[in-house]
C-alpha cells in the first residue's frame, strides 16, 4: 500500500503495537536545554533510573543565557541556577553538552542540524514545541513535555497515537522578497492556529522544492504555530548537500548506506492523505501579524482588520481584544505602524541566510530615530563566526543594530532581553502573544528582511518597494 | 500520578479562544528547577495587577479584581471551562503543574493543543473535550448560577450537569486507565525493556549511522 512519508517514519519506529491504538515508538534523538529537563532528571534521580542511551542525547543552555558580557556569566541567580543545574545534570549522567562557553552552543533548533546531529530518518524529540523544525530533514521531529523528557531519557521510546496527515503543497514560485517566513504565516493564516492540531503536515509543491534547508527550517519550525506538533519536507538533493561533512553525520562508507536509504525518505506518488492544502506561491505576499496569535496576520499592504468583519463572536470578541493590547485603530494602515524594538533573532530566523537577508537590507543605511534599540542575535556561535567572517557584523552595527551573543533571547524574554510594557517590536520569532517578549509587550511577527527594512524606516514597509 | 475516578467541583469559565501555555504560566516562572509551587501564578499576568517574578508573596500581591479566578463565586474551582485551542504554543509541562497546583483537576474545551492535552494525563488532569454547542451552553448556564458544579465519571466518560444532562467524552484506553489507576507510565514501559532493546540492536546493525556521536565532547 502506497505510503505517506509520515507513515514510513512512524512504521519504522514502532517498537510494539500496544493494541489500544497507541505504539511504543523508539526516539533516535533527543534533544535537551535547560528549562523543560530539570524536573526530568529529578524524576530519573527519585526513582533510581538511568539513561537508556546518552549517546542520543545532546544539550546546550539557550533560554536562559546572556546575549551581552557572557565572560560576566548570567546575573539573575534563578536564571544561573538552572543553566548550572543542566551542567550539573550532564556531568552526571555523561551526557554532552554545548556549555555557555563552547563556540559552539546556540539555539537547540539550529545546533542540532548544524552539527549534523538531526538526519533524515530519524525521530527527534525535544523538550520544546519548536522540535518540529528538524522535520525539514525529513524526520520526525515533535516537541514533548518534562514528563515524556523523562519518558525518553529512561525508556528511549514515547508512548504516542498516531496522527492524521495532511499535505500541504506550495505549488508556483514565490515572488522577490517573500521568504519562508512569508510562507508559513500563509500556511497559518490559511488553516489557522488549530488548523493542524492532530495532524502531522508535510509541506510539499515546487515552491518547498526549492527552499534552501534554511528555509524548510523555518517553515516547519512554524508548523507548531498552526496547531501541529511536527511538519516535515521529504529528502532530496538540497538536504544531502547540507549534511555532508557536518561533526555528527556519517562520513565514507556509512555516508553512501545512509544516502541509500535517505532517497527512500518521500510519500509514494499515490499516497494518500486525511487533508489536503493548496496555495499558490505566486500570491504570497510579504506578511505581518497584526495581534496577539499568529493567525491574526495579513499582507503588509493590507489594514488593521474591524472586529465587526468577523463573523464568528468568539472571533470578533479575541480580535477586539487583541487590537486593545496592541494599541492599534481598525482600519489602519499596516504600514503606518511605527515600531520601538527590533529583534532579528529566534529558533525560526537565526541562520546565516536569515542574518544575510536581514544585512542586504540594512546595508548603507541607519536605523530610524523612532526605533529605540535594534538587535540581532545570531542563532549559534557558529554562525555569528560565519556573518563575522562576512562582514554582516559590522554593517549591522554601522547601522545602529546591537550585535549580540547567540541565544533564544528576546523571543520569549527568559534572559535581560524583553520588550517594556506597551513597547512595539517588529520580530522575526514566532509568537505574537499576548507578555510574550516580555509584559505588556507588542509583538509583529515579519520575515527577517522585513524587519531590517522596518528598523530603518521606523514603521512597516513592503520590502518589495526598497 | 495522583489518580482522577469521579469528581464533583464549582467550574470556572475562562471565556477566550487560543489561551496559550504563556498565559497560563508566564516565562519568568519557568526558571524554577521544581514541578511544584506554580499554582500562585497561574495566569499570572491576568490575574495580578502588578506584575510578577519568582519569590514574591503572592498574598501581598494586587489581585485584578475582574478575572474570573478572582471572582468569589469561582473560588475553590477544580473544573476550568475554556474555549478552543486551549493551551496552544510552548511544549511548557508548567502549565498543567500550575493548573493542577492551582487546584484544577478538569478542564473542559471543544478543543486543546496537541502537546498540552499530552501534558494534562502525565500529572493527574483530565482534558475533556465537549461539542462547542455544549460547551456554549455550559458558559451560559455557569454564568446564570453561582456556585454551579458538574459532575465528572472519568470510568463512565461522561460529565453530568446540575440538572441531570449527560455529556459523553472520548478518550484513549491507555490514558484513561493511567489516570484511574494513577499509573507511572514509565514503569509500563519498561515492562518492555526486552522488546526495546531488540529493536535497538537491530536498528543499530540496519542504520549504524544513527548511533554515531561525530566529534562532540
Amino acid at each position: 500500500m502506497a505510503k505517506t512519508l509520515y507513515d514510513k517514519l512512524w512504521d519504522d519506529h514502532v517498537v510494539r503495537d500496544n493494541g489500544d491504538g497507541t505504539c511504543l515508538l523508539y526516539i533516535d534523538r533527543h534533544l535537551v536545554h535547560e528549562v523543560t529537563s530539570p524536573q526530568a532528571f529529578e524524576g530519573l534521580r527519585l526513582a533510581g533510573r538511568r539513561p537508556w542511551r546518552v549517546s542520543s542525547v545532546l544539550a546546550v543552555p539557550d533560554h536562559n543565557v546572556p546575549t551581552t558580557d557572557r565572560e560576566q556569566g548570567i546575573s539573575d541567580p534563578i536564571s544561573r541556577e538552572q543553566v548550572e543545574t543542566l551542567d550539573d545534570n550532564c556531568r552526571e549522567f555523561d551526557i554532552v553538552e554545548f556549555r555557555m562557553d563552547d563556540p559552539r552552543q546556540g539555539i537547540v533548533h539550529v545546533i542540532g542540524p548544524e552539527e549534523g546531529a538531526t538526519l533524515p530518518g530519524m525521530t527527534v524529540v525535544c523538550g520544546d514545541s519548536h522540535t518540529s523544525t528538524h522535520g525539514a530533514f525529513g524526520a520526525l521531529a515533535f516537541g514533548i513535555g518534562t514528563s515524556e523528557v523523562e519518558h525518553v531519557l529512561a525508556t528511549q521510546c514515547l508512548v504516542q497515537k498516531k496522527s492524521r496527515a495532511m499535505q500541504i503543497r506550495i505549488e508556483g514560485r514565490c515572488g522577490p522578497g517573500i521568504t519562508a517566513k512569508d510562507i508559513a504565516l500563509a500556511v497559518i493564516e490559511r488553516i489557522g492556529t488549530a488548523g493542524g492540531t492532530g495532524y502531522v503536515i508535510e509541506y510539499a509543491g515546487a515552491a518547498v522544492r526549492a527552499l534552501s534547508m534554511e528555509g524548510r527550517m523555518t517553515l516547519c519550525n512554524m508548523t507548531i504555530e498552526a496547531g501541529a506538533r511536527a511538519g516535515m519536507v521529504a529528502v532530496d538533493d538540497t538536504t544531502l548537500e547540507y549534511l555532508r561533512g557536518r561533526p555528527f553525520a556519517p562520513a565514507g562508507e556509512q555516508w553512501e548506506r545512509a544516502v541509500d536509504a535517505w532517497r527512500g525518505l518521500q510519500s509514494d506518488p499515490d499516497a494518500v492523505f486525511d487533508a489536503v492544502v493548496e496555495i499558490d506561491a505566486a500570491t504570497i505576499k510579504p506578511l505581518v501579524t497584526w495581534g496577539t496569535s499568529p493567525e491574526m496576520v495579513t499582507t503588509v499592504d493590507g489594514h488593521v482588520p474591524r472586529p465587526e468583519a468577523f463573523a464568528d463572536p468568539v472571533k470578533r470578541r479575541g480580535a477586539e481584544r487583541a487590537l486593545e493590547y496592541m494599541g492599534l485603530t481598525p482600519g489602519m494602515p499596516i504600514r503606518d505602524i511605527r515600531v520601538d524594538k527590533i529583534f532579528i533573532g529566534s529558533c525560526t530566523n537565526s541562520r546565516i541566510e536569515d542574518l544575510r537577508a536581514a544585512a542586504a537590507i540594512v546595508r548603507g543605511r541607519h536605523v530610524a530615530d523612532n526605533v529605540r534599540l535594534a538587535m540581532v542575535v545570531p542563532g549559534s556561535g557558529l554562525v555569528k563566526r560565519q556573518a563575522e567572517q562576512e562582514g554582516l557584523d559590522r554593517v549591522f552595527t554601522a547601522a545602529g543594530f546591537e550585535w549580540r551573543e547567540p541565544g533564544c533571547s528576546m523571543c520569549l524574554a527568559m534572559n535581560a532581553d524583553r520588550l517594556e510594557p506597551g513597547e512595539r517590536c517588529a520580530s522575526t520569532s514566532n509568537r505574537n502573544f499576548e507578555g510574550r517578549q516580555g509584559p505588556g509587550g507588542r509583538t509583529h511577527l515579519v520575515s527577517p528582511a522585513m524587519a531590517a527594512a522596518a528598523a530603518i524606516a521606523g514603521h512597516f514597509v513592503d520590502v518589495r518597494e526598497l | 500520578m495522583e489518580k482522577l475516578d469521579k469528581l464533583t467541583g464549582i467550574v470556572a469559565p475562562l471565556d477566550r479562544v487560543n489561551v496559550d501555555t504563556d498565559a497560563i504560566i508566564p516565562k519568568q516562572f519557568l526558571k524554577s528547577i521544581k514541578r511544584s509551587g506554580f499554582g500562585p501564578n497561574l495566569f499570572d499576568e491576568w490575574r495580578y495587577l502588578d506584575h510578577g517574578e519568582p519569590g514574591m508573596d503572592a498574598s501581598k500581591r494586587a489581585v485584578n479584581p475582574d478575572f474570573v479566578l478572582n471572582q468569589p463565586r469561582y473560588r475553590g474551582a477544580t473544573i476550568l471551562l475554556a474555549r478552543d485551542n486551549f493551551g496552544c504554543g510552548s511544549s511548557r509541562e508548567h502549565a498543567v503543574w500550575a493548573l493542577a497546583d492551582y487546584g484544577f483537576r478538569v478542564v473542559i474545551a471543544p478543543s486543546f493543543a496537541d502537546i498540552f492535552y499530552n501534558n494534562c494525563f502525565k500529572n493527574g488532569v483530565l482534558p475533556a473535550v465537549l461539542p462547542a454547542e455544549v460547551v456554549d451552553g455550559l458558559f451560559a448556564a455557569v454564568a446564570a448560577a453561582p456556585g454551579y458544579a458538574l459532575a465528572v465519571d472519568l470510568a463512565a466518560q461522561e460529565i453530568v450537569t446540575p440538572a441531570g444532562e449527560r455529556h459523553g467524552f472520548a478518550i484513549d484506553p491507555f490514558r484513561k486507565h493511567c489516570l484511574l489507576n494513577g499509573l507511572d507510565e514509565i514503569g509500563l514501559t519498561l515492562e518492555h525493556r526486552a522488546e526495546i532493546a531488540a529493536y535497538e540492536e537491530n536498528r543499530r546493525r540496519t542504520a549504524p549511522w544513527l548511533f554515531t556521536t561525530g566529534t562532540a565532547g
